[in-house]
């Protein structure tokens, strides 16, 4: 029932008072509702949360985004169709629409034990650099860069992927412990014969979409300013940033999008999941996601060429870029809160930078913002655990960009069982904390050493941001 | 900082000055929604009898009876829509009765090239055919039709295409698919479908028949719920626990509503989508090309709600205080281009009719849609920007009434 689940496209905001008390970046006690300097924040109901305009966004605009939301809502087709709008799906495929695993624009659920995965795809390549420079890695022979577990027609799908978790326990301070659980990831039913011997392979959950225009907004200048390669600082923090290509502009760019920040703009990044994701192909990426093998894959009926028009990319990508940052509990730089000085204490801040300056943006209300996403949009090394031993472009097999922390705790409220960093596996923020590692197991440490209530309230500053 | 504090203190200075006059615009927006309801519930009886007298004789002008009486139903429930954004007594509830768009193969025979959403196991159903179906492994009887089993098999196997109920799936049992495309023509069922024995066409005629009683049965049903909870005089209906609420809450609603309904919904949604995507698929009434009445509906149901009245059908004035009055009373000139706003939406929407209806060529909502249809796209593109400025009006009268927060939290309150 598409047309009733949808969120309404409206929101009016006290511009008047906002005008009133001007945009003052200085200001040390702000309300929660004003903070960031006009941010992106809505109130409405929970379940649509997170599938919001740009608060700032012109009214003309917001028709678009409703034009975008349904592009991203509604399911694709089969090639031919009489919807030819939206049809090209496939012939391999994972999900029929982006909101499939962007449930309610929000991040994918967690896998259950034993099941074939949902909310997720499994990337695919082989070691090695050679011709990798445009695509970041080397596909599989057979199976190229993607797991595809759908397929249209008389394709066969290339495979599936079940979970299986192992539990593990972290014991903390006090005697107390917490029980994670580790996933392993068997891939079976193959219709393309054998992967090769040394496939490497990495399962990736839906993210979260927030504030994506304002991050694309953040000047190069400013996160490489934050890198440190070398720790030249002796904090045992090297963040660096993944230089990725960028096709439209055809030259290399610092990543900012997809858990290794493989992907340079919002646009590429929407292109690129509608071609490994939906088989759909774009202006941006032009061809079907068929290996040499896949040939009935190959031979199968085309949706046009692109099978979205640049139209409707713009579109969707106008939606993904607005989508806004909920509103924050917290009072930004207001300094008194416990639970934001153990978050210093635990030196979080260090990865998750809490305050970002969004330079100009091809969005104009989006332009020259202070933003708390508590990222920095850099690669660190996360240790062993969370190791996928898969590299793409500048990006290690133990290298994972820091997530943004912004809107955390909204996910939660909306669907209870959404899942946590990069494969899901953590089942809430403390599971999601306590798999750091690597440059971030001094930290780690540091939170298993705080007694129950300061991690009590070191959680809940983390899931009002 | 400082001007915020002023600002707050006026708004509280306002409100106690026009309190009164506040909670009588609140208790007409509830007459006014009683009385839309009640129209939408007497339509709907009258759709009734014209689908029970096609079903005991089917002809051609049983079945013309029947489709008129449809498209008058429409009349009243398209002018109910703006009471749905903010009140979730309504939002909750209409799924039921007016989701679209659907993959009508889980309800009928359907062409073969029919498309529908892949992996959707309920999109080739065809219940009419079938008396129980196997669900992953749950076998659901579906041997009598009733009310209640097509309310279940709503969002089947979890997908919201599989509408089994509701306007849209009546306007489908009685127009059938439209073939045409974006070319001239609607649905083109035959009156045959419902003949008995081998007078039948289309196979099932005897459940076919079942389908469109037990479906129609339930839009009364559904319809008769909706007028109790506007009912005045009733001790634990919505209405009552509405108008208990602060009247600033309510107008918070009723601005709400109709900028959702002008913006994100009928400019976006319903206007904008199937342009830009120029598939007859994302077009409301699809299979009657009733849509541009839907849209000239929907308008003329925001006007209602600013105005404070509304026309019934038998011609009856509903009227009394309304937020038109509130504006007025503070800024004649704001009033004044608010009313304009409102009255260019109508025009650019009375030419989408106009067209739509033309005896001589007319062009319907499916064809204005066309990738190149220069005209037709040109007289959609218009009353999206009639919306937009309708929108601003909205906002601009918003901020005289001191409504400043069109994002109603209801969060604590029962309604």
């Amino acid at each position: 029932m598409w047309c009733y689940v949808r969120a309404a496209i409206f929101t009016v905001m006290a511009t008047a008072l906002l005008a009133c008390s001007g945009v003052d970046d200085s200001a040390k006690i702000m309300p929660a509702s004003v903070n960031s300097a006009a941010p992106s924040v809505v109130a409405t109901p929970i379940k649509h949360r997170l599938a919001q305009p740009d608060q700032q966004m012109p009214l003309m605009e917001q028709v678009d985004f409703a034009v975008g939301r349904s592009f991203f809502r509604n399911p694709w087709v089969e090639a031919p169709s009489a919807t030819s709008a939206r049809d090209g799906l496939g012939p391999l495929f994972n999900a029929i629409s982006c909101a499939s695993c962007h449930v309610s624009s929000a991040r994918g659920m967690a896998a259950v034990e034993g099941q074939s995965l949902l909310h997720y795809v499994v990337r695919l390549s082989v070691p090695g650099d050679k011709g990798a420079d445009k695509a970041g890695f080397i596909p599989e022979p057979n199976y190229g860069g993607q797991l595809q577990n759908q397929a249209v027609g008389d394709v066969l799908p290339e495979g599936r992927a079940i979970i299986h978790y192992r539990e593990k326990i972290r014991r903390l301070a006090n005697d107390e412990s917490v029980v994670l659980q580790q996933p392993s990831v068997a891939l079976d039913r193959l219709a393309y014969g054998e992967m090769v011997t040394d496939v490497r392979s990495s399962v990736r959950l839906a993210p979260v979409l927030t504030g994506l225009g304002l991050l694309e907004a953040v000047p190069e200048q400013q996160l490489l300013e934050w890198a440190d390669e070398g720790d030249g600082n002796g904090d045992g923090i090297s963040g660096r940033a993944n230089l990725v290509w960028d096709i439209e502009s055809q030259q290399q760019k610092i990543g900012r999008f997809g858990w290794k920040a493989e992907q340079p703009s919002v646009r590429q990044q929407t292109a690129g999941a509608f071609h490994a994701d939906l088989g759909i192909s774009s202006g941006l990426i032009k061809r079907e996601n068929c290996t040499a093998i896949e040939v009935t894959c190959q031979q199968a009926e085309h949706g046009g060429m692109p099978e979205i028009s640049d139209k409707l990319l713009d579109h969707v990508t106008f939606y993904t870029a607005n989508l806004a940052v909920p509103e924050s509990g917290v009072q930004q730089d207001g300094g008194a809160d416990t639970g934001q000085s153990l978050f210093d204490t635990a030196g979080c801040q260090k990865c998750h930078r809490p305050r970002l300056h969004a330079g100009e943006s091809k969005y104009p209300w989006l332009s020259n913002r202070t933003i708390y996403p508590y990222t920095d949009l850099l690669l660190h090394d996360m240790g062993d655990e969370l190791a996928d031993n898969r590299a793409v472009f500048g990006a290690s097999g133990r290298e994972w960009r820091t997530a943004p922390l912004w809107g955390i705790g909204v996910a939660k409220k909306i669907a209870p069982g959404v899942g946590f960093l990069h494969d899901g596996r953590a089942r809430n923020v403390l599971e999601a904390i306590l798999w750091h590692g690597g440059e971030a197991q001094q930290s780690r440490v540091i939170v298993e050493q705080m007694t129950s209530d300061e991690r009590s309230e070191l959680l809940r500053f983390v899931e009002s941001l | 900082m400082r001007c915020k504090l002023i600002a707050l203190v006026m708004m509280f200075y306002g409100s106690i000055a026009v309190a009164a006059d506040e909670q009588a615009v609140a208790e007409n927006y509830a007459d006014l929604a009683h009385a839309v309801f009640a129209d939408a519930l007497i339509t709907a009886q009258q759709l009734q009898t014209a689908t029970d007298a096609l079903l005991a004789s089917p002809s051609e002008q049983s079945l013309q009876a029947a489709k008129t009486a449809w498209k008058q139903a429409r009349v009243p429930y398209q002018q109910s829509e703006v009471f749905r954004f903010g009140n979730s007594v309504v939002d909750d509830w209409e799924g039921q009765l007016n989701a679209w768009p659907l993959d009508e193969g889980l309800i009928d025979y359907v062409a073969s090239d029919y498309s529908f959403e892949l992996g959707n196991e309920g999109a080739q159903l065809n219940i009419i055919s079938r008396t129980e179906v196997n669900m992953g492994g749950e076998v659901i009887d579906m041997s009598t039709l009733t009310p209640e089993l097509l309310a279940s098999l709503n969002e089947l196997a979890g997908s919201e295409a599989n509408v089994a109920t509701g306007y849209h799936a009546v306007e489908f049992l009685l127009w059938g698919q439209d073939l045409n495309g974006t070319n001239a023509g609607a649905g083109g069922r035959s009156y045959t479908d419902y003949m008995a024995a081998d007078a039948c066409t289309g196979g099932n005629c005897d459940r076919r028949s079942d389908y469109l009683r037990a479906v129609t049965q339930l839009l009364v049903d559904d319809l008769v719920y909706m007028v109790n909870e506007w009912a005045p005089g009733k001790q634990d209906n919505y209405r009552s626990k509405l108008l208990a609420s602060d009247s600033q809450e309510v107008l918070d609603i009723m601005l709400f509503g109709m900028g959702s309904l002008a913006l994100g919904e009928l400019a976006g949604e319903r206007l904008k989508v199937s342009l830009e995507a120029n598939s007859p698929e994302d077009e409301h009434d699809c299979f009657s090309d009733n849509t541009h009445n839907s849209h000239f509906y929907n308008a003329q149901g925001i006007f209602n709600v600013y105005m404070g009245s509304y026309t019934r059908v038998n011609g009856e004035q509903v009227s009394g205080p309304s937020i038109a009055d509130l504006v007025t009373a503070k800024s004649p000139e704001t009033a004044a281009s608010v009313k304009a706003a409102f009255e260019l939406t109508a025009q650019r929407l009375q030419i989408m009719v106009d067209r739509a209806e033309s005896s001589e060529s007319a062009m319907k909502y499916d064809q204005m849609i066309a990738e190149g249809n220069a005209e037709g796209n040109k007289i959609i593109r218009d009353s999206i920007l009639a919306l937009v400025a309708e929108t601003r009006a909205i906002e601009a009268a918003a901020r005289v009434i001191n409504v400043s927060n069109l994002q109603p939290d209801t969060a604590g309150h029962e309604f």
